[in-house]
């Protein structure tokens, strides 16, 4: 349970405490109380509504959708949901927040407590399965957005993400490796998209973490934090942390102390930087927003978002495991994002009806499949593949002559080639490209008897105890039959004859 | 045709409708009137231009025989407070002078939508933070009201004074107003008008410029309680663009009045029995009584205990919700910019708003800012809101035993201009009576009583239960028919 990420420093071993805020936008149509559109990319300031704008005597209405993803993303982690919670103003001025204030969640959130498994992962240094605690899940209103670079003197504002809404999902400081911290917000974004509450794409910004970090000694109490703000992405997360457990422990180890102030991430140099000291923090007078009734789920809204949750990360990775028997690492990499499972199943289903078979009989081959095969020869053949040919019923049908031994492997891989690269029929490749084995009896016999007569040396030795020697026999068949006899039948007809 | 401008709103409906006169004749009359009582500055902007358009297509409506609307055919004054599409819209601030809104408030739509027209945009406290309408950026309005025998101008109260001032006046028959601690009912009370700040979310806050949301009510001011129920059914109504806007239908007011109170039971809360008030109020207030008890209804004696502590509440909550709400006019997107040369964004906020704001709002922003400010907050702040639970509390156990409250509106009759400046606290005083309805959100009213020894109105107010509109409208109608209140201000504008 443990973490053995250790910070050595000149005074001995040093432990990283973690927590994360992660600032998820949420997916959908509309801002969070106004009904501008939230689409990525548009021109400047052309998805402004009045509200958003902060006009006089404008005024926010929720977006029951913003809602109920929150909701949704509360149930996906175990956390209690509140029946009972209210929107509060975070009063500061700056020219990206048109109302003066944002409309956030302080005193009484949607989501309460919940937690978030991280799967052991040896080589990143995760020894074991751990839980990660979640303090909770508010939802509030992003900010505009400045840009400087418009004009020698002034700056400008786009408001197109004013308002905006975002779930804050702030962990408990459970964490005490960047491997760990990596791994949470991996799983985090994993189950948002499983929820499907947000897209997850950190390079748009829909996805941003302020990382907290204290060092201390093992055992001894929480150090002194620094809250690095809006690091976007895993990779920037676990560097964050890297450099500032460094930096904490030689501040403190130079008999300094660390000063609990905001700090800014740097991408280019990978380190941090003063943004404000403690003494420079806003008072942002938090207070209820008379604007807005307190929010009150109803049970009906409640069941309502439950069921419409999906088969979630953990679920669904244990039936893989359980009921289709694949291994940990299979049904690890098949459940990690949505395209992935998504794939998996269309093509497992296909594949199983076409074999006639249950799924969980098949499953193994497909994951292969899925997982391994697929993969390397759509790498192999770079730009020459058209993955609109990678269809299920295709792939499904080079499967299906698999199982029934009509294709050897390396068949199965050179009729995908022809396939991705011209959108044929497989049965109808594998057939006029001669790319099937032959399971003829008549003529893997005759194949035998002749490699038989021919090693007559080698057939008396097998038969004296060296069974090492019937690899020789199969190779020395399928060489003569040019790869293409079933080897199944080989190996029968082999064995009848030798033994 | 001078006639016109002594009508009010049902009369001018009815009259319109029945083909006495036109609107346009209506909307010409009035037009004059204001044209002719610049020295009142009631109004900040005066749009004849949307007056008559209005009055046009309604006499066109008429001419095609369809319906006129509940308001059709009356031009009224718009308190400067709601957005008007197109019209300059300041609430009465230097830092929105200028401003021209894209958008039509919901309450003022509603009202054209029922066939008004406007006259133009009257002037009030800035921001609606005043209680004599001195605190406009555009000068004080001068109440149409003076003490027999002085030329000294009176305050006609505020922040809805312009609204006040011009339907006193005669110069609109009726207007908006607005009312978050009193400002409907205490400037109708004192110029001798009626006005109601119905239950809290019936009239649409969207598109009103907002001083404290929680508080914020739009209402009529009209010289009768018929006008008064008429233009509240034109202005209410659900509103999805309003989180806080009741999901109720709008009642038939109008038809639903009734002066017969039987079987009703008008409760006479003992609090409201505060030193300096005066003693023409006191009597006014028992008068108030017999007139009641006369249309039929039981009075009862009940208590408000915490009634003390609402005002020191309210001028915490207030100017906690204002600070946070003023925070937008940062000269960032509209209104006024000051940008000193080489100004950052810090210093272009400090040099607007300086410039942008009048000494009464920035003192409430300060009195907010600190009530809200760490280490402040549970002192204040939270224990403010405590109050207010307690003085809704304290309504809804009076409410078990009677059916409305009645009690004067202020503790004195208007005063003039200028005698309070120097003392903000015996200003913020005139709402003590006012300040309770509005913690609370309770429909109350405002209507004229008598007058002075110095010829001044006297308004007696009547609290009713949450929705209760009609039973508030009822007992002022009740009273309106025994005050028989005919005095006039004498011309002098």
């Amino acid at each position: 349970m443990v973490s053995t990420y250790r910070i050595q420093g000149a005074t001995g071993e040093w432990e990283v405490v973690i927590g994360l805020e992660v600032h998820a936008q949420v997916t959908s149509k509309a801002k969070l109380f106004s009904g501008a559109s939230t689409a990525f990319g548009a021109e400047p300031n052309t998805q402004v509504s009045l509200v958003d704008a902060a006009m006089p005597g404008m005024l926010p209405v929720p977006n029951v959708e913003c809602i109920r993803q929150a909701v949704r993303t509360g149930m996906a982690i175990e956390a209690q949901i509140n029946k009972y919670s209210r929107f509060d103003r975070k009063n500061y001025f700056y020219a990206d927040l048109p109302q003066g204030y944002q409309i956030s969640q302080l005193y009484h959130p949607i989501v309460g407590e919940g937690q978030l498994l991280i799967e052991a992962d040896e080589k990143a240094g995760i020894p074991q399965d751990k839980v990660i605690g979640i303090e909770r899940i508010h939802v509030e209103q992003d900010a505009g957005k400045l840009m400087h670079d418009q004009h020698p003197t002034m700056s400008y504002v786009d408001l197109n993400r004013s308002g905006v809404a975002l779930m804050e999902i702030v962990s408990k400081p459970d964490m005490r490796s960047p491997a760990e911290a990596g791994a949470y917000v991996r799983k985090l974004r994993s189950i948002l998209r499983y929820v499907g509450s947000c897209d997850g794409n950190m390079e748009e910004g829909s996805m941003r973490a302020d990382v907290n970090v204290s060092v201390r000694k093992p055992g001894e109490e929480f150090g002194t934090r620094t809250e690095t703000k809006n690091v976007n992405s895993v990779r920037f997360v676990m560097q964050v942390i890297e450099y500032e457990a460094n930096r904490q422990v030689d501040v403190l180890e130079n008999g300094g102390a660390v000063d609990q102030e905001t700090r800014l991430f740097d991408p280019n140099t990978g380190t941090t930087r003063t943004m404000r000291s403690k003494e420079d923090a806003h008072d942002y007078r938090y207070f209820p927003d008379p604007d807005l009734l307190p929010l009150e789920l109803e049970d009906s809204f409640l069941e309502e978002c439950r069921a419409s949750l999906p088969e979630l990360p953990d679920a669904k990775r244990r039936r893989y495991e359980t009921e289709l028997g694949l291994t940990p690492y299979n049904a690890r990499e098949l459940t990690a994002e949505v395209e992935t499972f998504g794939r998996f199943e269309t093509l497992l289903a296909a594949t199983a009806a076409k074999i006639g078979k249950p799924e969980a009989k098949v499953a193994t081959q497909v994951a292969n499949w899925a997982l391994s095969v697929a993969p390397g020869v759509m790498k192999s053949l770079g730009d020459e593949a058209d993955p609109s040919y990678a269809t299920a019923e295709a792939q499904a049908a080079i499967l299906a002559m698999q199982d029934k031994g009509e294709i050897s492997g390396g068949q199965a891989k050179e009729i995908y080639e022809i396939v991705l690269k011209t959108g044929r029929d497989p049965e109808e490749v594998a057939d006029t490209e001669g790319l099937k084995q032959v399971s003829d009896t008549g003529a893997i016999e005759a194949a035998i008897d002749e490699i038989i007569a021919n090693n007559a040396d080698k057939v008396a030795e097998y038969r004296g105890g060296k069974d090492k020697l019937f690899g020789f026999f199969v190779g020395q068949t399928m060489k003569a039959m040019q790869g293409k006899a079933n080897p199944a039948v080989v190996n029968q007809i082999l064995k009848d004859k030798l033994d | 045709m001078t006639a016109l401008t002594n009508l009010g709103v049902k009369d001018i409906r009815d009259g319109v409708a029945g083909g006495e006169f036109t609107a346009r004749e209506v909307a010409e009359a009035f037009n004059a009137a204001v044209a002719e009582a610049a020295s009142l500055n009631a109004f900040i902007v005066t749009t004849p231009d949307h007056a008559l358009a209005a009055a046009e297509a309604v006499d066109a409506k008429r001419a095609r025989g369809e319906d006129l609307g509940t308001m059709g055919g009356v031009p009224i004054g718009m308190k400067d407070l709601f957005a008007t599409k197109g019209v300059q819209t300041t609430a009465a601030s230097h830092i929105l002078e200028g401003f021209n809104p894209q958008y039509e408030s919901t309450v003022s739509q509603n009202l054209w939508d029922a066939g008004a027209g406007m006259l133009g945009k009257l002037n009030l406290d800035q921001f609606a933070m005043g209680s004599s309408n001195e605190t406009s950026y555009f000068g004080n309005v001068n109440s149409p009201w003076r003490k027999a025998g002085s030329n000294a101008a009176m305050s006609p109260g505020g922040s809805s004074g312009g609204s006040s001032s011009a339907v006193a006046a005669h110069i609109a028959p009726a207007a908006t107003g607005t009312d978050t601690g009193g400002s409907i009912r205490q400037p109708a009370a004192f110029t001798g008008i009626c006005g109601i700040k119905p239950t809290y979310g019936r009239c649409s806050r969207w598109g009103v410029v907002a001083f404290a949301s929680s508080l914020d009510q739009a209402g009529p001011m009209a010289r009768t309680v018929e006008d008064c129920a008429i233009m509240l059914e034109a202005m209410a109504g659900f509103d999805p663009k309003d989180a806080t806007s009741l999901k109720m239908d709008v009642p038939a007011w109008e038809t639903g009045l009734s002066a017969d109170l039987k079987g009703k039971r008008i409760g006479i809360p003992r609090e409201y029995r505060m030193d300096g008030t005066d003693e023409a109020i006191l009597k006014s207030w028992e008068q108030g009584k017999e007139w009641l008890r006369d249309a039929g209804a039981e009075i009862v004696d009940v208590s408000l205990p915490h009634t003390k502590y609402a005002l020191p509440a309210y001028y915490i909550v207030a100017p906690a919700e204002a600070s946070s709400n003023l925070a937008r006019y940062d000269g960032v997107r509209y209104g006024l910019r000051d940008l000193p040369d080489g100004a950052g964004l810090q210093n272009m906020y400090a040099a607007t708003r300086a410039e942008g704001f009048g000494d009464e709002v920035k003192r409430r922003i300060l009195i907010g800012t600190y009530v809200l400010s760490a280490g402040f907050y549970d002192a204040y702040y939270n224990q403010a809101q405590k109050v207010r639970t307690l003085v809704s509390r304290d309504f809804a156990e009076a409410f078990d035993q009677c059916d409305a409250i009645l009690a004067p509106t202020t503790p004195t009759a208007s005063f003039p201009l200028g005698s309070l400046n120097d003392d903000p606290l015996t200003m913020y005083l005139n709402d003590v009576f006012a300040v309770p309805a509005s913690l609370a959100g309770l429909p109350a009213m405002s209507v004229p009583a008598t007058v002075n020894a110095d010829g001044l109105p006297l308004g007696l107010q009547i609290v009713g239960k949450p929705f209760d509109e009609q039973g508030v409208l009822n007992a002022g109608l009740a009273i309106q028919r025994r005050a028989n209140f005919t005095a006039k201000p004498e011309k002098w504008w």
